[in-house]
């Protein structure tokens, strides 16, 4: 099997999931320049609700794919709830509030969400019911499933999706237009309060969205599964240009293939052995690898830290030429 | 009375920046608001357009809006051009000008075009790359895309060459002239005088001076204070 070929498929499915993920954190800060935390929480709670329907739905019989549909389709408007909810309540109110108020008010929310899922689901994992087959095709020596490409399919489609209606609807351009001047679209006739509140109930379904795509490709969720894949899209919108929605789609899959890449090497790349020590391990082609595929979390964060270091706007961050 | 405002007081804090002032616009006039720097007509303006909370009374067409949303008034017809243009810098033309439609739904901005074809050359380039006074069109064009009844225009000279000064001022009277109630903040004491029906001075929060145009430029002290001439 070629690693390669197979840590670029494996990597752009996940990349493809933390892009959706990243939007939800780009177009609230785009909007508000608030960091929301808890947007992590929204992506779990999708997950938690769609896989408590689809494992009530199991045993109903009906036909696989309209199970995981209704699943999706319950999870999506309870986080849109979520999400205009937490924006109304706990933001809102702070909206010209010091910026580190409603910042440690998104942690606040971010552990209150996460321990009502706790109160809901308690602590078990829940597993994804093997009610899709997979199948596997192979191509130049790579694996894709069918549940890769589904993923792969679904997730382009939402950043398509989300592109025309930000770039190509008059709503659209009325969310670009509070992003810059908030005062001046309310002069403007934009209900603004109107517009932040749809920013996030869609960065809220797309996080429903994802978390049903993340746990069905990993085949289980948990209440904490948010806030490790929320600091990863977290991180890959940063990596992309906070605020900017092109860079959060780009940072994701870039930050999927990286951590994948990462996850396929780092193995080879701390074998002791092929250093040439000579321990007792190496004997007749041994290995003593001192990083395992298991640290592949560590890439998210280290591509976080190098991007903040070395391009703190981000890749397609601040173009020049925008400020008047 | 298309606007009527009453013992007007804003206070940002502790300061007292508007004190009780009386203003008053009539359908199809064009009324000039003039004063020195911190005078309050900013924040007049804002506080009509309830960017900014008042006490006292603003009626616009007859009702009281001093409990309206900012974002009620453009589809009631009140829309105002902010001081340093307000433009989104990175719409391009033509977003921005759709965005003044927003209210109403439908773009149709070959009538801005028509008024300002510096803007149709520039329709897809992104707005915060225009020069001053090209924003300073793009910003009167995106008002009038509301189909205001009455603009409130916040020194839209400021900062522009004389040429770009002059151009700006055919253009207030030309929408004017379209029966365009117009309330106009200027520096330009003597532009905004010649083209007003009626004027208003304000100095520190208060009216100074108010009445016909012709009258405010013959008055002593206007002249002497706003138009650089010397009292005789
Ligand atoms: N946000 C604010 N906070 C505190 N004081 C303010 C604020 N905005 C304006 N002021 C004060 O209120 C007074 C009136 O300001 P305003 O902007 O209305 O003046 P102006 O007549 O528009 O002046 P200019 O011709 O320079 O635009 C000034 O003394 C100013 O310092
Ligand atoms: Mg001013």
């Amino acid at each position: 099997m070629d690693t390669f070929l197979q840590q670029m498929v494996n990597g752009l499915t996940a990349g493809s999931v933390y892009a959706v993920v990243a939007l939800g954190y780009t177009m609230v800060y785009g909007i508000i320049q608030l960091i929301n935390f808890a947007h992590g929480e929204v992506v779990m709670i999708g997950a938690m609700v769609a896989f408590s329907v689809i494992n009530l739905l199991v045993p109903s019989g009906l036909p696989p794919l309209a199970i995981v549909l209704i699943g999706a389709g319950c999870a999506v408007p309870i986080c849109m709830l979520v999400g205009y909810g937490m924006e109304r309540l706990a933001y809102r109110p702070l909206r010209h509030a010091p910026r580190l108020a409603p910042l440690i008010t998104a942690i606040g929310v971010s552990i209150i969400l996460q321990h009502i899922a706790l109160m809901i689901w308690s602590r078990n994992i829940l597993a994804f019911p093997q009610i899709i087959p997979s199948r596997s095709y192979f191509i130049g020596g790579a694996a894709i499933t069918t549940i890769q490409i589904a993923i792969l399919a679904i997730c382009f489609m939402l950043m398509a999706s989300l592109a025309i209606l930000v770039y190509r609807t008059p709503l659209g351009t009325a969310m670009r237009a509070t992003a810059q001047n908030p005062q001046v679209a309310g002069l403007m006739g934009i209900d603004i309060n109107r517009v932040i509140a749809v920013t996030f109930i869609l960065g809220a379904g797309l996080g429903a969205v994802a978390g049903v795509l993340f746990g069905t490709y990993y085949g289980i969720a948990q209440y904490t599964m948010g806030s490790v894949l929320g600091l990863k899209a977290f991180s890959a919108a940063v990596l992309g240009g906070i605020g900017n929605i092109p860079g959060a789609m780009l940072g994701g899959v870039l930050l999927g293939v990286v951590e994948a890449l990462g996850a396929g090497y780092i193995g080879d790349f701390t074998d002791v052995c092929a250093w040439g020590v000579p321990l007792a391990a190496c004997e007749g082609g041994g290995t003593f690898i001192l990083f395992g595929s298991n640290y592949q979390d560590v890439f998210a964060f280290l591509v976080l830290i190098l991007v903040l270091v070395f391009r703190p706007q981000g890749l397609l961050g601040e173009r020049v030429g925008d400020r008047a | 009375m298309l606007l009527e405002v009453k013992a007007l007081e804003v206070h940002y804090g502790g300061i007292r920046a508007v004190k009780g002032i009386d203003l008053e616009v009539e359908q199809g006039e064009l009324v000039c608001l003039i004063g020195a720097n911190g005078a309050g007509k900013t924040t007049t303006l804002k506080a009509i357009c309830r960017l900014l909370p008042s006490s006292g009374k603003i009626a616009y067409a007859g009702s009281d809006i001093t409990r309206a949303k900012v974002h009620e008034l453009p589809r009631q017809g009140l829309v105002m051009v902010p001081e340093g243009r307000g433009i989104f810098p990175q719409l391009t033309v033509e977003e921005n000008l759709a965005m003044g439609a927003y209210v109403r739904g439908r773009v149709d901005a070959e009538r801005q075009y028509a008024t300002f074809p510096r803007l149709k050359e520039r329709r897809t380039q992104v707005a915060g790359t225009l020069s001053g006074g090209e924003q300073q069109m793009l910003a009167i064009a995106r008002a009038l895309m509301t189909e205001p009844k009455l603009l409130l225009l916040d020194e839209p000279s400021m900062g522009l060459a004389p040429m770009m000064v002059a151009r700006i001022f055919e253009v207030v009277r030309e929408i004017a002239k379209r029966g365009v109630t117009i309330l106009l903040v200027e520096q330009n004491a003597r532009l905004a005088l010649e083209l007003a029906h009626r004027g208003y001075v304000m100095e520190s929060g208060a009216i100074a001076v108010s009445g016909s145009a012709k009258s405010l430029l013959e008055d002593a002290r206007v002249k002497e204070a706003y138009l650089g001439e010397a009292a005789s």
